[in-house]
């Protein structure tokens, strides 16, 4: 059976076609270029806006202390003071509590339990952070006023950091402290319960098979496997702890001055921003609001890399080590 | 001679015990965080539930010294913020989810995901102080720069839940469909997306539940907002995030008893839609064949 076979294959390829590919693949790299374009102006207008006092107070702002609107005087020592002792608080905290989740739900938790639990961790991350600051205002600060702070100045009160007057309020740096952990821990600890699910079963097994208990088998082969991803892990948390405003604003009482106990108020970068929101005296003092935020980019930024950093490395590590 | 004892002693007995201390701290740590959960939603419906009734979800506030009065206004914000937020933001990530799958080159589509990393790492204090000084600075607050605002906390996460569900789809679909000869856009739209729609559409909803409960973009970009119901994107508008914020700094005991009531409206609402949404998402993972 012979077919007519043409000379020429005809054209198939339609109008629309050679219109579409191009069209979509332009709308997407516009979309993409948007992104990107979004990122590069976060810099530009927060530096930009920041200018003014970048000019008149210079990197002396970054060392030197008070916030008065009234002699138009601005710098953050205070505040970077503030956001070191509550974001590295909580993270103190944290970091045991989500590796000690991450265990259990990788570990130990009987199999029925496991997604059940695994989820309501994952609930409390997606709870508001004004709602939490709300809880933390009048629920938590009460509780931190009558019952922790007396029990810690009590047992602790030779620690510098737990000296002084407990019960003044419940607002303060042990009520922020306490409000950023439990905002951190759900997110360390999903990532860390994933880590420890990618340590191969293999090597657990042998551990335990050597005779190590389920302790020493976490401690030299869990831990030791996914180190790099749980420090990881845990400069995300403290990165989340720096950057978070509203919940911060609503517990830390808002004061300016360096206080080293954890029961006085306090104020951080974040939560200072924040608390300027019904409006600003001078230009100067928007620019030094914006020059806040422009600290804070830097330090959000600088922590994203390191986290990323540390989990190249260690991907690296895990391909060399096979 | 006697029977050799079973119990362990010394440095056996020592590693069983700093085994089941271990064991017992891990298991505390999880129970403490449910307890915390449990603590905190339970404060919230109990204290919310009183103040909740039709009148607080339909009227605007009274004045001070009065009775009564609602959210209203705050309800009608945020609805309005949100679906202008994810009109902007929706379209956009999946767009770019699409081109750093199907088109970009690897160079490329690694400077793309770093830039949405980075911008996921912005605190969204600073994404709010952004848009003020990008839209508010000269002009006055709006509803349209809280909306952008929200749109850029959105972004990135609409972006990556969209990345990783079409990269669940099979490359074997594709290779299909170009075999029929199918061009690549047709490819793209009739294939690839109709496969994804369902996973895209719950990581969408997740974002827009985080966006729902974002307070900070909006505190310099829409906070001076007027006490009645307002739809007008050019002017400042209420929203139950920031409505809870300042009611729980007042010194009113009868305002903090409405700011629970609005965290109760705000946490079922975000409580809905992620747990729904995630439920969504682990089924049309295993659907797609992700083991996870």
């Amino acid at each position: 059976m012979d077919a007519p076979v043409p000379a020429l294959l005809p054209r198939t390829r339609r109008f629309g076609d050679r219109i579409g590919d191009g069209l979509l693949h332009a709308l997407t790299a516009a979309a993409a270029a948007l992104a990107v374009l979004i990122v590069v102006s976060i810099a530009w207008k927060v530096f930009e806006g920041a200018r003014p006092a970048l000019e008149k107070f210079g990197l002396g702002f970054l060392v030197h202390q008070g916030w008065n609107p009234v002699t138009n005087d601005y710098a953050a020592l205070d505040f970077i003071f503030g956001t070191a002792l509550t974001s590295f608080g909580a993270v103190l905290l944290a970091a045991p509590i989500s590796i000690g989740i991450g265990l259990y739900l990788s570990e130990l938790a009987p199999r029925g339990i496991r997604g059940v639990i695994g989820s309501l961790v994952e609930m409390l991350a997606a709870i508001p952070s004004v709602v939490l600051g709300l809880w933390g205002i009048l629920v938590l600060g009460p509780f931190v006023a009558q019952h922790l702070g007396p029990f810690l100045a009590d047992h602790f009160g030779w620690i510098p950091i737990f000296a002084g007057d407990p019960t003044q309020n419940g607002s303060g740096q042990l009520t922020a402290i306490l409000v950023l952990t439990i905002m951190i821990v759900p997110i360390t600890s999903s990532i860390c319960r994933e880590l420890f699910l990618s340590v191969p079963d293999d090597l657990e097994q042998g551990a335990i098979a050597l005779g190590a208990t389920r302790w020493e088998m976490v401690r030299d082969v869990v831990l030791q496997y996914t180190k790099g991803g749980v420090v990881a892990a845990i400069v995300l948390g403290l990165g989340r702890a720096i950057g978070e405003a509203i919940a911060v604003t609503q517990v830390i009482g808002g004061q300016t001055g360096i206080h080293t106990s954890v029961f006085a108020t306090g104020d951080t970068l974040a939560s200072r921003i924040a608390a300027q929101y019904q409006g600003a005296a001078s230009d100067l003092q928007v620019a030094a609001i914006v020059y806040l935020a422009a600290i804070l980019l830097v330090i959000s930024l600088v922590t994203n890399f390191g986290a990323q950093l540390v989990v190249k490395r260690f991907e690296f590590q895990r391909v060399g080590g096979d | 001679m006697a029977a050799p004892s079973l119990t362990a002693t010394g440095r056996a007995r020592r590693r069983k015990l700093a085994n089941r201390a271990a064991e017992a701290f891990s298991t505390l740590a999880a129970l403490a965080a449910v307890a915390v959960l449990a603590l905190v939603v339970g404060s919230v419906l109990l204290k919310g539930i009183h103040a909740l009734s039709w009148e607080f979800l339909t009227a605007t506030p009274v004045t001070f010294g009065e009775t009564g009065g609602g959210i209203a206004q705050a309800i009608v914000g945020s609805a309005l913020l949100i679906v202008m937020a994810a009109a902007m933001a929706i379209p956009v990530g999946v767009l770019v989810a699409i081109y750093v799958t199907e088109f970009a080159p690897s160079a490329i589509d690694r400077s793309v995901r770093l830039a949405l990393d980075v911008l996921n790492g912005v605190p969204s204090i600073v994404i709010g102080i952004f848009v003020f000084t990008l839209l508010i600075v000269g002009h006055h607050q709006s509803a349209l720069a809280g909306s952008v605002a929200l749109a850029v906390i959105m972004l990135p996460l609409v972006a990556r839940s969209t990345q990783e569900v079409l990269k669940l789809v099979p490359g074997h679909l594709r290779e299909a469909s170009f075999a029929l000869g199918a061009s690549r856009w047709r490819t793209v739209l009739g294939v690839v997306l109709p496969t994804a729609v369902g996973g895209i559409a719950t990581g969408a909803t997740l974002a827009v539940a985080r966006a729902a409960g974002e307070t900070a973009p909006l505190l310099f970009t829409t906070s001076v907002a007027p006490t009645t119901v307002s739809t007008d994107v050019r002017e400042a508008v209420a929203s139950i995030p920031l409505t809870i914020f300042q009611y729980a700094e007042a010194p009113d005991p009868a305002l903090n008893e409405q700011a629970w009531a609005a965290a109760f409206v705000l946490i079922s609402f975000v409580l809905v839609l992620s747990l729904g949404s995630r439920a969504a998402l682990a089924r049309s993972r295993r659907k797609l064949g992700d083991p996870r």
